[in-house]
This record gives C-alpha cells, sequence and structure tokens, in this order.
C-alpha cells in the first residue's frame, strides 16, 4: 500500500509539474515580450503615445511610434522584419537629422543612421504578437474599407506621380523615388490596407507634426493608391 | 495715497494687453526656421537652393528659395498660397504640396516672411 501510495504521489507530482509546464510557458512567453518591449524598444519607439505634438519631440524621435502598431502593421511582415531588419527610411526618422549639404544638392550622412537590432525567431514571434495587441488607434480605422482591386502599373505610377505627387518623398523601387519618406514598394506587405486608407487621407490624425501633407485625396484615389502599392510589393518581390 | 492706486489702474489693463498679445504670440506656433526645417527642406534643401534630398527624381525641380529674380517675381499672396493650398492653386506644379492640415495662418505668414530673409528680397525689386 506504501509503495502504491508512493508511486500514486510521484506520478501525481510528475503530472502537476507537468501541466505547470504547459500552462506557465505562454505566460512566461507573454511576460517577456512586455519586458522587452520596456526594457528594449521603449527607448527608441513610443509604446503609449501620444505622438509628437511639438516639432521638437519630432526631430527627437528615434523609431516609429508602436503605441498603435496593431492598427498599422501586417503581422506576417512584422516578424519577419524582425528578424532581418532592413532600412525602410533611407534618411531615417527625421531626414533633416541625417542630410548635409553636398556639391550637387543635399546627401543622406549614412553613417549617422543607425541599424535596427535583429531578433531571434522565438522572440520575434512574441514580440510581434504582443505589439499586434496595441491598437490604441482603432477609432480611426474604417475595417474593410479598402476594397480589393487592381490597376495596372502604369496607371498607378502616373497618378502616384505626376497627379498627385507622391513619388516627391516615397521611393517605388529601390533607388528610385523621394528619400524623406518611407520606401513604398514594401508597404501592402508592412502595412494593413485600411491603415494605408485612413493614413493617406488625413496623416495628420496619425500624427499631427508628421512632414507627409495632406493631399485631400478622394476616396477613389485613395483605393487606386492601394491598389498600385500592391501591385509594385508584388513587382518587388518578384 | 491714492496716486499707487490710480497707478495701478492705469498700469492694470496696459499689463493685461501686453500678457494677452505675448500669449497670443506664443500660440502663434513653431518658429519659421524650424518649420522649414521641418516640412520645406525635404525638397528645397537645407539651404534653400532647391536641392533637397527629395528633388534627385523629380519632374518639375523645386524652387530655389535663394534665387533673388526668382523669387522678387512672386509676391507675398501668392507665396502664402501655394503653401497653403498647393502649387496648382497659383498655376504652379502639384509636386509643391498644401500644407493648410499642418501649418496655420499665422505660421505660414512667418515662413513667407522667411523667404524674403532666403532670397533678401522683396517683391517687384
Amino acid at each position: 500500500m506504501m509503495v502504491i501510495n508512493t508511486q500514486y504521489r510521484q506520478g501525481m507530482r510528475r503530472l502537476l509539474i507537468g501541466v505547470l509546464a504547459m500552462t506557465a510557458t505562454p505566460q512566461i512567453h507573454a511576460a517577456s515580450a512586455e519586458e522587452i518591449l520596456k526594457n528594449d524598444c521603449a527607448g527608441c519607439h513610443n509604446l503609449i503615445g501620444p505622438a509628437p505634438t511639438t516639432l521638437q519631440a519630432l526631430w527627437n524621435r528615434k523609431g516609429p511610434d508602436l503605441f498603435y502598431a496593431g492598427n498599422k502593421y501586417q503581422a506576417r511582415w512584422l516578424e519577419k522584419w524582425l528578424q532581418t531588419p532592413t532600412r525602410i527610411r533611407p534618411a531615417g526618422m527625421f531626414y533633416a537629422n541625417h542630410v548635409k549639404p553636398g556639391a550637387k544638392g543635399d546627401e543622406i550622412d549614412t553613417a549617422s543612421l543607425a541599424d535596427h537590432p535583429a531578433l531571434a525567431m522565438n522572440d520575434a514571434k512574441a514580440i510581434t504578437a504582443a505589439l499586434m495587441k496595441l491598437t490604441t488607434r482603432s477609432e480611426l480605422i474604417r475595417p474593410g474599407e479598402y476594397k480589393p482591386g487592381t490597376v495596372s502599373l502604369a496607371t498607378g505610377e502616373m497618378l502616384f506621380d505626376k497627379f498627385r505627387g507622391c513619388l516627391s518623398c516615397h521611393e517605388i523601387e529601390p533607388g528610385y523615388g523621394g528619400m524623406s519618406g518611407p520606401e513604398v514598394y514594401t508597404a501592402a506587405a508592412r502595412l494593413q490596407p485600411d491603415y494605408l486608407i485612413s493614413y493617406m487621407r488625413n496623416p495628420q490624425a496619425w500624427d499631427p507634426k508628421v512632414f507627409m501633407p495632406n493631399k485631400h485625396l478622394s476616396d477613389v484615389d485613395l483605393q487606386k493608391l492601394v491598389h498600385y502599392l500592391r501591385a509594385i510589393d508584388e513587382e518587388n518581390g518578384k | 495715497m491714492k496716486k499707487p492706486h490710480t497707478l495701478l489702474a492705469l498700469l492694470l489693463p496696459a499689463l493685461l494687453a501686453w500678457n494677452a498679445l505675448s500669449s497670443t504670440t506664443a500660440s502663434a506656433g513653431e518658429k519659421p526656421e524650424d518649420n522649414y526645417r521641418t516640412y520645406c527642406a525635404q525638397c528645397h534643401g537645407v539651404q534653400g537652393n532647391g536641392k533637397g534630398i527629395n528633388s534627385r527624381d523629380m519632374s518639375v525641380q523645386p524652387r530655389d528659395h535663394t534665387d533673388t529674380k526668382e523669387m522678387s517675381a512672386r509676391s507675398d499672396q501668392d507665396l502664402f498660397k501655394a503653401i497653403e493650398d498647393g502649387g496648382l492653386s497659383i498655376n504652379k506644379s502639384v509636386l509643391m504640396p498644401p500644407w493648410d492640415d499642418v501649418l496655420s495662418d499665422e505660421e505660414i505668414t512667418g515662413l513667407v516672411m522667411y523667404l524674403r530673409t532666403l532670397c533678401r528680397c522683396k517683391h517687384g525689386e
């Protein structure tokens, strides 16, 4: 009886440890993701808001605001990018901090730009999951507003460049376009389509001091521009 | 004994007016040179010479704000309108966007005055 009791107790203890380990693992992950965000990311990224309301705060911003990351990013892209980060803004977060006059015009002082650290796969997954929970600006998104459709590359580029002037600040392929804004040939993979519509409609609603103007785009233009961003993303991925 | 009170009564409205004026000045927004560095320099250049980092692939080159001849041909009203409503509003390029959602009227007026210091010119000179 004693033997059976001892074996039973040992068995129960192992079962309990097993159950605890299974339930505790995600909690440890969730806690560590939030800890990483707080300890390692908050130095460069705003995780609680609000966006800068003065130029000085805008100039001092080191990385994109993340307090609405869940409204903004595509989770799949985020997880991949955190493991193999590349530069999205050719001239950094605020271009004027990284630009100097050159012989032919202003040049980017690449030595002044910092690289984003790469994360291990498990950390990237956990951080992505934690970031996607940050949806503090949901009121600016109309879910399902973007209706998938197509536009030819030529028509899209005409709209993006000649008619609306977006090319002035954004690159539509590596090395072609403006450099003060983020590259847009990866925008469709990077950003949620409904966020793209909302941001292009009114950049200042998201970021009051941002140096992207409100071009007063029509709803038709907004849809076509996202069609175009999807087309150049596909072209870029080939 | 009445004199200090009379003096205070005389000075108080002036003090209040001065205070109101200073708060108006404070709410006029950011400094023109700071707005220029943030919004204009991306195309017009950190030195205002039209050679900003975005200018390389632009089909219409940004205005050189240090060009006295070109800038003196533009009225203050035209400059104000171009900044507020974009290039198209004065029959110029669509590549100059409207900044009405970012800059207040006071800030645009400040930028027009700042442009006059960059070109060292006045309209019609």
